[in-house]
């Protein structure tokens, strides 16, 4: 890695699932300050690629390289399911959230920051999917970390709250974060498109 | 040990939210004690002889029931998967809910069975033993059965698997604990078998949570 603004390498990787091929050979490198959208139909292999990325999957051919040893310490990992407990409130899954990443910041201006003002007592079992989402997302409104791995943050959010992530992740950008999410949504110019298809992987920007 | 204490009050509030999780485990030990004497005969000196068995048989698989269902709400709700990816070892939060789960399902067992000591007519002399044999006993179960939870989490009916993986590994346990209580109604000196259940709390409690994060990750796919 001698270029400082790598944070993330893939060497020829390659996923296979139930005796199909998700992906093969797939390279890129991703530097900080850069947001790449991962696309491709469903069951194309998207959150697996993601899973493969934060090390939740492990049975893969050719290299992960992220740009640190200790990678995670600097990783906010958003997973297909929202990671809340009902029987917790917003506040409470936030804050367990952040104890276990190390990430600090005040949760709840995050929590007003995602429109959940007024509902941060509230059991989670009480919440919209979209509301459950967002008390999630709430992490991005905490301190910024390195490299953002989303797994279609965009799930149940309405259009006001669409625009408002957009503007969010192009702000961590901007700041220096590497920004890898998959959904359909293009957040907006200058984004870095990975497209899977059929077993391969394209890049197209 | 910010993450520990962190985690800890939230398994905790979880636990405490979710109440059938905590009353179950207690209710079925009710239950199956007292409908022994029912059943067999209510003869003091019948009674008492099966009693260390029945007490121990029925610990366990009260213990058992209330662990297959240890992580997969986390799984479902995907909090395990943010577990798994965050900076702190895994072993910090499973330890954790290992405590929390035993503190709030394990210790009422304990804290009843001398009530249930006495109505399968024990001598009194030997319900001291039977705590304290339940309270070296019942965290051991509850960790070697959380690895099996953790191997199951990912198998929408693992139950009868949990049970298959599980009950073998019982099975020490299950000897020296009814083994203990026996020998104190007996009249004997019973230190040597508590301090070969302690031996084997001391094996668990330190290689246990790291089979139990070992399970978990293999679950998730590693």
């Amino acid at each position: 890695m001698s270029d400082s603004s790598i944070r993330l390498e893939l060497v020829q990787l390659g996923c296979e699932r139930d005796d199909r091929m998700l992906f093969s050979g797939l390279s890129l490198t991703a530097r900080a300050g850069e947001i790449w959208q991962i696309t491709g139909a469903n069951g194309a292999g998207k959150t697996t690629l993601l899973r493969i990325l934060v090390g939740l999957h492990g049975f893969f051919e050719g290299e992960r390289r992220w740009w640190q040893p200790q990678w995670q310490q600097d990783l906010l990992y958003l997973g297909h399911q929202p990671g809340v407990r009902e029987e917790l409130n917003p506040l409470e899954n936030l804050r367990y959230a952040c104890a276990l990443n190390h990430q600090v910041g005040d949760p709840m201006a995050a929590l007003a920051a995602v429109g959940l003002r007024g509902f941060e007592d509230v059991p989670a079992a009480h919440l919209s999917a979209g509301q459950k989402r967002r008390v999630a997302l709430a992490r991005l409104w905490l301190e910024r970390k390195a490299v953002w791995v989303l797994d279609e943050p965009y799930t149940a959010i309405d259009q006001d709250g669409v625009a408002q992530l957009d503007a969010q992740m192009q702000q961590a950008a901007e700041a220096g974060s590497l920004v890898i999410y998959t959904s359909h949504h293009r957040v907006g110019d200058g984004v870095q498109r990975l497209h899977l298809e059929n077993g391969r992987a394209e890049v197209l920007s | 040990m910010n993450a520990f204490r962190a985690a800890l009050g939230r398994e905790l509030l979880v636990l405490w939210r979710s109440p059938a999780e905590i009353i179950n485990p207690l209710f079925f030990f009710v239950m199956v004690i007292s409908l022994f004497p029912l059943a067999i005969s209510p003869k003091p000196e019948l009674l008492a002889t099966v009693a260390p068995g029945v007490l121990w048989v029925a610990a366990l698989l009260a213990v058992m029931l209330s662990l297959d269902g240890l992580f997969r709400r986390d799984q479902e709700s995907g909090v395990l998967d943010m577990l798994l990816t965050a900076p702190v070892m895994p072993v910090v939060p499973v330890l954790a809910k290992l405590l929390a789960h035993w503190l709030l399902t394990g210790l009422p067992l304990v804290l009843i069975s001398p009530l249930l000591g006495h109505m399968l007519q024990l001598p009194d002399a030997a319900l001291g033993t039977v705590m304290l044999s339940l309270l070296l006993g019942t965290p051991a179960l509850t960790i070697v059965g959380a690895i099996g939870a953790a191997l199951t989490v990912g198998l929408n009916r693992g139950g009868i698997l949990l049970a298959v993986l599980v009950l073998p590994l019982y099975i020490p346990v299950l000897i020296f604990g009814a083994g203990a209580v026996s020998a104190a109604a007996g009249g004997a000196n019973v230190d040597g078998i508590l301090a070969i259940l302690g031996a084997l709390l001391a094996l668990t409690i330190s290689l246990g949570p790291l089979a139990v994060s070992a399970g978990l990750k293999i679950s998730s796919g590693n």
